[in-house]
């Protein structure tokens, strides 16, 4: 039976929050920026004034200034998005209990099962874009098609409050024409690589051969065809399904740049920390240890390997970190920004090889120590016990708490 | 000629919690210290307030023979309030 897959996609989701929340700044050009203190100073999103004067999500705030200088900036208020993209997944969880979120303001809506009782993929979209509009003020755009990639497409298709219809016997018209980077798993990279094979819209993928593809591009490869092909027969995740934790990972630009490595590790055992409560909280070990570090050019570099015995220890993550940092990090140029991950995790309850050089007395002390630990910060607060090398550290931020998902990916 | 402006006032409200769990406004004290009854609720809807900027439970209501709205938000009320000038 052919699918019914919606993608809604709220638009421009922090701006258009903000100017809802505000109404005062409607007639301007307005772009939501990251706090320029704590060098996170960029576009994050902008309101339809803002993007006509050129305004990108991305550029420092002094590019957008440069182009429009009578740009109006506001900070990110993340609670207030939360809540948005909470009431809009109520009214679309109204629809189908299929629904499943692509970062905070993008969702796919499987309604197969509903059309017969509530009308076309069509009538059904517009009645949540009018929900959406009087409930919360926003305007959305929405694709209909048979499949998740063709309803992304759609939802990217006509912009704002409007809804496009793919359906499966027109397909190759409206999709093909279009240049490869617009579908998912064709990012900056692989557009790249395509292009340096002539490969430019999305009829090029689907008409070159797949064994290509898979040559060059491996399973992804595969893929991008069967997607371009309209072969994705991806599933829309159930609303209680629960996503398994693959990393967990923590990362932060501080406030100067360190300069050398006694700095890198005051801010590696600090993001560890968040790392273990984590780990802790999943009930999960890490089994591997990835870095990114980012220098002031902006160059990044990701490094990763295993660890001999797993674990959620900070201190032991820290110190794996760390030592991974000092084998490969040369030195070239003071440090940005830095990102330590757990990967490979493990469920608590797998029973552990230990390895025959550790002393697994002295790691049942240290695990013993930090559950002892989370349980003082779970009682009183999590900034009541750390190091004391952490107390005062002038280049952390603040608050260097996560506080948003981003996506996790492609549909597989 | 220009759109009056608005603003967001949140106001004291007397409520009636009915057994079913609905909640019916009964009066409300402005800004002023004045208490205003509500004659009738007219209908019930979740809505977004456009001109304040706040969404939640909009309450038609008859207040003196005039139709008002009023929002319940999370577990507060306001009232779009024109700016006079």
């Amino acid at each position: 039976m052919e699918r019914t897959i919606l993608h809604c996609d709220m638009n421009n989701f922090y701006a258009s929050v903000e100017c809802f929340l505000n109404p005062k700044l409607k007639p301007y050009p307005v772009a939501v920026c990251g706090s320029a203190e704590e060098r996170h100073g960029i576009v994050l999103a902008k309101n339809y004034k803002a993007k006509a004067f050129g305004v990108s999500t991305g550029e420092a705030i002094w590019q957008a200034k440069q182009k429009c200088k009578d740009l109006v900036v506001v900070p990110p208020h993340y609670e207030e998005y939360m809540k948005f993209s909470k009431a809009a997944r109520e009214i679309y969880e109204d629809y189908t209990d299929q629904v499943e979120a692509f970062g905070m303001d993008e969702c796919w809506l499987d309604v197969t099962g509903s059309t017969m009782v509530m009308g076309s993929g069509e009538k059904i979209a517009n009645e949540i874009r009018e929900r959406i509009k009087f409930e919360l003020g926003l305007t959305i755009s929405a694709g209909v098609s048979f499949n998740k990639v063709f309803s992304k497409l759609g939802s990217d298709m006509k912009k704002p409050d409007a809804v496009t219809c793919i359906p499966k016997e027109h397909f190759k018209e409206m999709i093909w024409k279009l240049p490869a980077s617009e579908m998912l798993g064709v990012g900056r990279a692989t557009e790249k690589k395509l292009s340096s094979f002539g490969i430019r819209t999305i009829g090029d993928i689907a008409n070159w051969p797949v064994d290509f593809f898979t040559r060059k591009l491996g399973k992804c490869g595969t893929d991008l065809w069967r997607f371009a092909n309209g072969l994705d027969q991806s599933k829309v995740a159930c609303v209680d399904a629960e996503v398994p934790v693959k990393s967990v990972g923590h990362g932060i630009t501080t406030l100067q740049d360190l300069e050398d490595s006694a700095e890198v590790w005051k801010v590696m055992l600090a993001l560890c920390q968040e790392i273990g409560h984590k780990l802790y909280t999943y009930n999960k070990k890490a089994t591997g240890i990835a870095i990114d570090i980012r220098d002031n050019t902006l160059y990044t570099k990701q490094w990763q390997r295993g660890i001999p015995v797993s674990t959620q220890s900070p201190s032991l993550i820290a110190r794996e970190a760390f030592d991974l940092f000092q084998a490969r990090y040369e030195w070239k140029n003071p440090i940005r920004s830095l990102t330590v991950r757990a990967i490979n995790l493990v469920s608590t309850d797998f029973a552990d090889q230990l390895n025959i050089f550790c002393d697994a007395e002295q790691m049942d002390r240290q695990e013993r120590l930090d559950h002892v630990i989370e349980d003082i910060r779970r009682r009183f607060g999590k900034s009541i016990i750390c190091n004391a090398c952490l107390l005062n550290n002038p280049k952390m931020p603040p608050d260097c708490e996560t506080k948003v998902i981003m996506p996790t990916g492609v549909p597989t | 000629m220009n759109e009056p402006e608005y603003r967001k006032v949140y106001v004291d409200v007397t409520v009636l919690m009915r057994k079913d769990g609905t909640l019916l406004p009964k009066s409300f004290r402005w800004e002023d210290g004045e208490k205003y009854p509500i004659d009738r609720v007219l209908h019930i809807t979740p809505a977004a307030s456009l001109k304040v900027g706040g969404r939640g439970t909009r309450y038609t209501v008859k207040i003196n023979g005039m139709e008002r709205y009023m929002f319940r938000e999370e577990d507060r009320w306001f009232v779009e309030a024109p700016i006079i000038r």
